[in-house]
């Protein structure tokens, strides 16, 4: 079974969000999601300063097999990106919620936290699929 | 209802994933496909290829068979276990498969088919037998295993007998040898030595172990589509099927025109399809971030094309892929994919790209 931390949220999407507490939250995708995907070759993340709403395409994840969009799972502004990807896109596939973290946004609505998904209910979203 | 090869229990043991790959279970990658890849461009792999299809054709006409059934002419064929890569085809001469053929005499020749085909191959070369003096046979109760690398072969001499290991030496390659109870042969997938192995099933799982502790890394379904699309060779179903020309698909090669009254299976078509001019198959290279796809749209001066095969080159660094487009582009011009919306533009090449570890770009 695939691992799927308890102090983190996500979306149905397959991104995971972690509250910083600073008004910020630093944003992946699941150890489901780099699976389905496979080798990951390429990461093209927003830049800093990009601003979306929740659920905006912000970024590709490109592996061996397909390119994929991820999400923006809450709204804001990016206020950093995993740099590292540029040149080790497997850190997503190896280490999906440390090292290969993408980017981290400035919450424009805390109360939107409120809205993803916890573990459980992201572990009975992926079994539906 | 899916197939599972006699060597399942051994993929699961190593962590495989397994997918449904035209109804055989088989697996995808043992973790990670590009490392699996590396390892067969810098070191060995292995592959199962037990889903494939093995066919004996026996019979006082079995040279005459062949030469009716297939396009290259294995007339050319005269030292026992050469083989030959040849397509069969269709009287629109277009390509029912591809195939190897491995000539012992002129009585008695080996196929390999692939199994997504398997079926129609069957049905296909059954019904042209009939008219010849000859016996088809399937052979099921053999596993298959391919073992590629630089260090594929020294790593298969650590485990073969003293016979086998004579039978192997100096082999050249495209060659087969019946060695003991193994078919080793010097053919392959992935553009490195190596050898594809047809064991009898029930020793294909101990075989596998062997090779497993001499050092050959298992290698999944996704490596081998990224070495045989570095490597430059079609997979059937992608870059050719049945309603495309062998002349569209980089396998003009494999025609044997001389001599000029071998009546094969579709050359009447080819001929026609010959003056009035084909698609060719072309590589194409991107050096920018993005990763080509089979099916995506190539526009040229002289009309749009399409790509058959497209993938991650791991060994580049970046994408490369085949495609069929219109004839008058040349290695070097420059074409344009459609990718997600947007027009890119892209380098013309032969058709391959990596051969023994190496960029032939």
């Amino acid at each position: 079974m695939s691992n799927i931390p308890s102090d983190l949220k996500y979306a149905s999407s397959h991104e995971w969000v972690r509250n910083e507490g600073d008004g910020t939250v630093t944003v992946g995708i699941s150890e489901h999601a780099q699976g389905l995907l496979g080798d990951m070759v390429f990461v093209d993340l927003p830049d800093v300063g990009d601003v979306f709403a929740a659920g905006d395409d912000c970024a590709v994840a490109e592996s061996v097999k397909a390119a994929s969009d991820i999400y923006a799972p809450v709204a804001g502004e990016i206020v950093e990106i995993n740099e590292e990807l540029e040149d080790s896109p497997e850190k997503v596939n190896s280490d999906p919620y440390g090292d290969g973290w993408l980017f981290r946004i400035k919450l424009e609505d805390a109360g939107e936290l409120g809205d993803l998904l916890d573990a459980e209910g992201y572990e009975s979203s992926i079994d539906e699929d | 209802m899916t197939n599972r090869t006699v060597l399942f229990d051994k993929h699961v043991e190593s962590g495989a994933k397994m997918v449904d790959f035209h109804g055989w279970e088989m697996p995808i990658n043992y973790g990670s496909q590009i490392e699996e890849h590396h390892a067969v461009r810098q070191d060995a792999g292995m592959f199962d290829v037990s889903h494939m299809t093995i066919v004996d054709i026996d019979g006082s006409d079995a040279q005459a068979f062949l030469r009716k059934l297939v396009a290259n002419d294995v007339a050319k064929l005269t030292v026992p276990g050469k083989a030959l890569y040849t397509g069969m085809l269709n009287e629109e001469g277009g390509v029912i498969d591809d195939l190897i053929i491995y000539y012992f005499s002129p009585e008695s020749f080996r196929l390999v088919v692939n199994s997504a085909t398997r079926e129609k191959d069957l049905a296909w070369i059954n019904k042209q037998a009939q008219a010849f003096s000859v016996t088809v046979t399937e052979r099921p109760e053999f596993g298959m295993i391919a073992v590629q690398g630089p260090e594929a072969k020294s790593k298969v001499a650590t485990i073969l007998n003293a016979e086998q290991t004579a039978a192997v030496e100096g082999m050249k390659p495209f060659f087969g040898v019946q060695a003991g109870e193994l078919f080793i042969a010097t053919t392959g997938y992935t553009g490195e030595a190596g050898y594809e192995i047809v064991v009898p099933a029930v020793q294909a799982a101990d075989l596998w172990q062997q090779l497993l502790d001499a050092g050959v890394k298992p290698a999944g379904l996704g490596a081998r589509d990224t070495l045989r699309l570095e490597a430059g060779m079609n997979l059937y179903g992608l870059d050719m099927d049945d309603s495309i020309s062998p002349l569209a698909a980089n396998m003009a090669w494999t025609i044997a025109w001389e001599p000029e009254d071998r009546n094969f299976i579709g050359r009447e078509a080819l001929v026609a399809q010959k003056a009035a001019g084909t698609e060719k198959l072309v590589g194409l290279v991107m050096e920018a971030k993005g990763v080509l796809r089979s099916g995506l749209k190539v526009i040229t001066a002289n009309g749009e094309g399409v790509i058959t095969s497209g993938s991650f080159s791991p060994t580049l660094g970046y994408s490369v892929a085949m495609a069929r487009i219109p004839a008058g582009t040349a290695v070097g011009d420059t074409v344009q994919v459609e990718m997600r919306k947007k027009l890119v533009d892209v380098k013309v090449t032969k058709a391959g790209f990596v051969r023994n570890g190496k960029s032939i770009l």
